[in-house]
C-alpha cells in the first residue's frame, strides 16, 4: 500500500513581528518591511502528517504552494524537511486571490500533476488549518469542494483503521468530534496532531537536488480566468486600517496592598460584587 | 420581494448556540438599516428540532428553514453543506451569516464555495455600505489590520463572525413560521459512508463560559508557574467570573486552549478584564479590547498591553495576584 500525499504550504510573513505591520497611507497598502518570511507554521504538522504516513508505507509526498515566485524558498525548506517534490503555482494571473480563488488554482495544479503521473490521483490532501497571517482558515475546506471530497477541518488526531481508512478527531470549543473516513480526503490540520521534525543538515543537503517546478498561468490551461486572482474573487477588498484601540491609562501606584484595594475599588465601581 | 438576511444557526448538543443569537440581533440591525421591508430568516440543521425553532422566532427570525433528521444530528460537512446551499440558491438570501465556530468556519466556506460565492472570515463587524451591500470588516496580520471586505458581485454575500463579537440583544418575538425541508432528495447523501461523524464529545461546562463572564482575570506567561495559576483561578472563582489565558500561558501547559482569548481563542467582552504578565501582543488585544474596564499588571512598562489599559500596574504579577487575592477574601469575611 502507498500514500501519495500533497500537502499545501503557504510562506507568511514571521507571526512574532505582525505588530510591526503598519499601514502605508497614501497607498494603502500593508507595509511589512523588514520581516521575514517563513513557511506558514502550521503547514509543518500537514507535512509532517504526511511524512508520517510515508514512512509507515511508501508513496510520496508532494509540497503545493500558490505565491509569489520568493515562495521557492519556503518550498525548498518544505523539501529539506522531507517532501520528494515541490510546485510553485506562480503568475500575475493568480494574484490578489481570495480563498476561492486561492483553492481553485490549487485545485488545478494539484490535476495538473496527477495528470503528470499518468492520471494516479492523491490519496490525501493535507493543508496548515490557517495561516498566520490571514488567518481565514477556509481554503482546506474550499479545496475539498473543488476536488469533490469530503474534507474535514481542525484536526487533531489521524488513526489508521484499515487500507486507506481512519479514525479522525476534529476539534470543538469544548471537546472533540470523531469520524469514521475513507481516502481521498482533504484535511485541515491542527497544530496539536504532531510535533513537526527539525531540518536536518542532511535534508538541506538532498534538497537542492529535489525537483521544485514553478507553473505559470499557461501550464494550467484547464483553469478557467472566471475563477482566476483577483479578477475571479467573489470578494474585493476595500480600505484597510490599523484600529485604535489605545485608552489613556492610569497608572495605579502605592504598595501592593494599595494597589489591591485599588482594584478592588475599581471591581466594585463596575458592579461587581465582592462577598455578597 | 422583500430582501432576506440568513443566519444559519448552530446546535451543540442540541441547543441553539449564543453565537446564533448574536448573529440575530445583528442581523436585524443590518435588516431594519437595510429598509424595504428587509427581513432575517434563519437555517436549522438537526434532529427533534420544533422546541429550538421556536427559539430563533423568540429572536426575531421572521422564517425557518429546517432540516430534520436523525441522520443529521451531528454536523457534517458532507451533509449539511448540500443542504444549505441548495436552500440559499433556491431563495436567494442578500445576506448569509454563519458562526465562526469550529464547525461553522468549516461549514460557512463550504457553503460558498457550492454556491461560488465570496465569504468574509472571522469579521469584527458587519455593516452596509452606501449601496446597502455587505461590508465586512475582517482582522489580518493577528488584528493588527483591519480590512473591509465586500461581494460586490455575487449573492449571498457571506461572512462568519466568532462568538462575543456582537451582543445577544432581547428577544425580539416574531411568530414561528418554519419550513421543514424536503430531504428525500439527499437520500443517497445521507447514508453515504465516505465521511461519517461518529459521536461528539463535549467537556461539561466547568464554572462560567468565558464570555458570559463579567468578570474575567487573564494571564500570560508573565504568571510564571502552575502554582500562581491556581491562585490567578482562584481569584477569578471568587469574583464570580472566570479565568482566560494567552497562547503563551496556554503552551506552558498551566491551561486548556479552551480559555485561551483572541484571535486563534474567543473574544470576550467583560465588565472588568484583569490582566497579570501578559505582553499585549496583538492577536490577544483583539479579542479583549471591547472590555468595559481594563486592569493590567505586567513587570515592563513598555508593555504593549498598557497601551489599552484603563489601570495601569508596573509590578510584579505574581506579588501583585497574591496582595489582590487576600484583599478579596478580606472583603468576603
Amino acid at each position: 500500500m502507498e500514500y501519495n500525499v500533497a500537502v499545501c504550504v503557504k510562506p507568511v510573513p514571521d507571526p512574532k513581528h505582525y505588530d510591526k505591520v503598519t499601514i502605508d497611507p497614501v497607498r494603502k497598502t500593508i507595509t511589512r518591511e523588514g520581516i521575514p518570511t517563513l513557511l506558514n507554521p502550521v503547514d509543518k504538522n500537514a507535512l509532517e502528517a504526511a511524512l508520517l504516513l510515508r514512512e509507515k508505507h511508501s508513496g510520496s509526498v508532494t509540497a503545493v504552494s500558490m505565491a509569489p515566485p520568493n515562495a521557492a524558498e519556503i518550498l525548498r525548506e518544505a523539501l529539506a524537511i522531507g517532501a520528494d517534490e515541490a510546485y510553485l503555482l506562480s503568475d500575475r494571473a493568480f494574484g490578489g486571490a481570495d480563498t476561492l480563488a486561492t483553492s481553485y488554482t490549487l485545485f488545478h495544479g494539484l490535476k495538473k500533476i496527477e495528470a503528470l503521473r499518468g492520471g494516479k490521483p492523491f490519496d490525501l490532501v493535507l493543508c496548515g488549518c490557517e495561516s498566520a497571517d490571514g488567518a481565514t482558515a477556509q481554503v482546506s475546506s474550499q479545496l475539498g469542494e473543488w476536488l469533490g471530497w469530503p474534507h474535514l477541518w481542525n484536526v487533531f488526531s489521524l488513526e489508521e483503521t484499515g487500507e486507506k481508512a481512519f479514525s479522525i478527531k476534529t476539534k470543538l470549543e469544548n471537546g472533540h468530534m470523531e469520524w469514521n473516513a475513507k481516502l481521498p480526503l482533504v484535511l485541515g490540520v491542527a497544530r496539536e496532531l504532531n510535533k513537526p521534525r527539525f531540518t536536518s543538515v542532511m535534508g538541506i543537503m538532498k534538497a537542492k537536488n529535489k525537483p521544485l517546478t514553478v507553473w505559470g498561468r499557461e501550464d494550467l490551461p484547464d483553469a478557467q480566468d472566471t475563477y482566476l486572482g483577483l479578477k475571479g474573487s467573489p470578494t474585493q477588498p476595500g480600505e484597510i486600517f490599523t484600529p485604535d484601540m489605545k485608552r489613556s491609562g492610569e497608572v495605579l501606584r502605592g504598595t501592593p496592598e494599595e494597589i489591591a484595594a485599588r482594584v478592588v475599588s475599581v471591581l466594585r465601581a463596575n458592579g461587581v460584587a465582592i462577598g455578597g | 420581494m422583500s430582501k432576506k438576511i440568513w443566519v444559519h444557526a448552530e446546535l451543540s448538543d442540541g441547543k441553539i448556540t449564543n453565537v446564533t443569537f448574536e448573529l440575530l440581533s445583528k442581523a436585524l440591525d443590518l435588516a431594519k438599516e437595510m429598509g424595504d421591508g428587509a427581513e432575517v430568516e434563519a437555517t436549522l440543521i438537526g434532529t427533534g428540532l420544533d422546541g429550538e425553532a421556536g427559539r430563533l422566532a423568540e429572536f426575531g427570525a421572521k422564517k425557518i428553514y429546517a432540516a430534520d433528521d436523525p441522520r443529521l444530528k451531528l454536523y457534517s460537512p458532507v451533509t449539511y453543506a448540500p443542504i444549505l446551499a441548495d436552500l440559499a440558491s433556491t431563495h436567494s438570501p442578500e445576506i448569509y451569516v454563519f458562526g465562526a465556530t469550529a464547525a461553522g468556519s468549516a461549514l460557512g466556506p463550504t457553503v460558498a464555495a457550492r454556491l461560488k460565492t465570496g465569504i468574509a472570515a472571522h469579521c469584527v463587524d458587519l455593516q452596509l455600505n452606501g449601496e446597502k451591500k455587505l461590508k465586512a470588516l475582517v482582522p489580518s496580520f493577528g488584528g493588527k489590520v483591519i480590512g473591509e471586505i465586500l461581494c460586490p458581485g455575487k449573492i449571498p454575500q457571506m461572512a462568519s463572525v466568532k462568538p462575543g463579537i456582537f451582543v445577544k440583544k432581547e428577544p425580539a418575538l416574531a411568530p414561528k413560521a418554519v419550513e421543514k425541508v424536503d430531504l428525500r432528495t439527499y437520500a443517497k447523501l445521507l447514508d453515504a459512508k465516505a465521511l461519517e461523524p461518529v459521536s461528539a464529545v463535549r467537556r461539561p461546562p466547568s464554572g462560567l463560559p468565558l464570555n458570559e463572564a463579567q468578570v474575567v482575570i487573564c494571564g500570560g506567561f508573565g504568571v510564571g508557574s502552575q502554582e500562581n495559576w491556581n491562585r490567578l483561578e482562584e481569584l477569578a472563582r471568587l469574583l464570580g467570573g472566570a479565568a482566560a489565558a494567552t497562547r503563551p500561558a496556554v503552551d506552558e501547559g498551566w491551561t486548556g486552549e479552551h480559555t485561551m482569548v483572541g484571535t486563534s481563542g474567543q473574544s470576550i467582552r467583560p465588565k472588568v478584564y484583569i490582566g497579570f504578565g501578559i505582553s499585549g501582543a496583538t492577536h490577544h488585544i483583539c479579542g479583549m479590547n471591547e472590555s468595559g474596564v481594563i486592569v493590567s499588571v505586567n513587570r515592563d512598562e513598555e508593555a504593549a498591553i498598557f497601551q489599552v489599559s484603563d489601570f495601569r500596574v508596573v509590578g510584579d504579577g505574581s506579588v501583585i495576584l497574591s496582595a489582590l487575592l487576600n484583599a478579596v477574601k478580606a472583603e468576603m469575611e
